[in-house]
């Protein structure tokens, strides 16, 4: 069924009696060409452009849990690309211009919203920074703005810009950047892939990674054996377990990342706003709600939910920046598991065993990369090779010293 | 979350640095191949489960302690002095 404005009209005079199922509830089968372990948005993204780009149909993508339940479904929802670093700069500059495309292409509203994204920067060296990254979005050809303090007050009259402790010297803003609905995002591939064939099968565990003589022959399921010449692992927030079922040790470390939202308001902020000396970032979702989030717990946690003194200090962030969201009442927060790896950027990569691939380690940055880590991660599982834009995100980077930190923080998972 | 310090008693999370897991304590020598280094500094169990790793008690006795605790419950287990660990490590 194609969505279209006529047809939400007609079914909405005719009792919306029409709409159907918008995925088939596929039985496994004993055998595909290539089965994708995961059924988040970069699982489904992956299966999607395998059918579309590649014309695989016979793949099957197993989902322990239901489609979307994941990371996908638990995010602060920002699309932007500005990346500095050349590897990560052609890849997010790949993806933003994917999403510009994705509702077409999906035939799907996935409520894209490019409403611009400022980083506020408090210093000298921090606008000296910011410049630069800028310079760099510029030359990938993606847009960026230097806005003075004036430029901003303009855009964001309610920050406090009269305190003394962090003044606002100014911000990056990026006008293509902005937000999606994270949930629809998931759907949209979804429906897409199963369109062309692909088999969505939930409630279905991997338990085993079978392999042969170095070759991947197949993976064990709580619904049974199922046979495959390809797999690809796409299970951000749990990579270390299913590459343990393959004999793999990645580098990876998992953390808690903290989320929030206010109740309802009216429309109050327009963009996507971070502050530079703090852990916060915030924007508005379409519902009304105040979405916004800051930094890791810092310790590995596969728990789904945080403590409080990242919290409190994300609280008292967003309080020295906006002082008007204080009588905002929170309406929940949660946790998300990331994926850290040791320079803060993702793996889209083959294994030692042969057929099968590795698309993991997004750190907090995964919800912008759905497009193009599926674009890419069915590149490479169609044609073994990397795709151009993903070809530096490889799992030997950190033994061969060719590290993308796009924040110089150093080696270490947490710091990214 | 809490620690219990072994010098200092039971103290908010806030006091403590998190460095990262065990295998900071087994450094490998400086001859070593990259292989033990790569293993050393970036690969890693990261279990869904009782873990042990290293915390700093950054606003108390400046410790080094190792801390087995769970990943998922956020339980904690046992903290060890690193200072008294047998083999000794720095």
């Amino acid at each position: 069924m194609r969505y279209s404005g006529l047809k939400v009209i007609t079914e909405g005079l005719f009792g919306n009696r029409g709409w159907g199922q918008v995925w088939r509830n596929p039985a496994p089968k004993a055998e595909y060409d290539a089965v994708i372990i995961g059924g988040g948005g970069h699982g489904l993204s992956t299966a999607y452009y395998l059918a579309k780009n590649h014309g695989l149909t016979n793949i099957a993508v197993l989902e322990k849990g239901y489609l979307g339940g994941g990371n996908v479904g638990r995010n602060t929802t920002i699309v932007r690309a500005n990346y500095f670093l050349p590897g990560n700069s052609e890849f997010y500059s790949h993806s933003l211009k994917l999403w510009e495309g994705l509702e077409a292409d999906l035939n799907y509203n996935v409520m894209h919203s490019q409403r611009g994204l400022i980083n506020l920067f408090h210093s000298d060296g921090q606008r000296d920074a910011f410049a630069r990254r800028g310079n760099a979005m510029i030359n990938q050809g993606d847009d960026a703005e230097l806005l003075d303090r004036d430029g901003v007050r303009a855009l964001l009259p309610y920050l406090d810009f009269d305190q003394t402790r962090f003044p606002i010297y100014g911000g990056l803003l990026h006008r293509r950047g902005g937000t999606a609905r994270h949930d629809a995002v998931a759907w949209g591939y979804a429906r897409g892939a199963d369109q062309r064939g692909v088999d969505l099968i939930q409630n279905c565990e991997v338990t085993g990674i079978d392999i042969e003589g170095g070759v991947v022959r197949g993976v064990q399921t709580t619904r049974g054996a199922i046979r495959a010449k390809k797999v690809g692992m796409v299970v951000a927030g749990r990579s270390s377990q299913v590459a343990a079922m393959a004999g793999l040790r990645l580098p990876v470390e998992s953390h808690v990342l903290q989320a929030f939202v206010t109740e309802g308001l009216k429309p109050v902020i327009d963009h996507v706003i971070s502050f530079g000396m703090g852990h916060f970032y915030i924007s508005q979702s379409d519902k009304g709600g105040l979405v916004f989030g800051g930094d890791l717990d810092f310790y590995a946690s596969y728990a789904a939910r945080g403590n409080l003194p990242m919290m409190e200090h994300v609280m008292e962030a967003g309080m020295t920046l906006m002082p008007m969201i204080g009588r905002a009442r929170v309406l929940r927060s949660w946790g998300g598991i990331m994926d850290m790896t040791p320079d803060g950027s993702p793996i889209i990569d083959r294994t030692p065993i042969e057929g099968l691939y590795l698309d993991c380690g997004w750190n907090y940055g995964g919800f912008k990369a759905v497009p193009a880590s599926g674009w890419c991660m069915a590149h490479l599982m169609a044609t073994g090779q990397p795709h151009e834009v993903a070809r530096r995100f490889r799992l030997d980077r950190f033994a061969t010293g060719h590290l993308l930190d796009e924040e110089g923080t150093g080696s270490q998972h947490n710091l990214h | 979350m809490r620690l219990t310090c072994p010098l200092c008693g039971p103290r908010d999370r806030r006091e403590f640095h998190y460095l990262g897991a065990e295998e900071y304590l087994r450094r490998p020598a400086a001859e070593a191949a990259s292989a033990a280094w790569d293993d050393y500094l970036h690969n890693r169990d990261n279990p869904a489960g009782e873990t042990r790793d290293l915390w700093y008690h950054e606003a108390g006795c400046g410790q080094w302690l190792l801390v087995t605790r769970d990943t998922v419950s956020h339980d904690i287990r046992k903290v060890e002095l690193v200072a008294t660990l047998k083999g000794g490590a720095k």
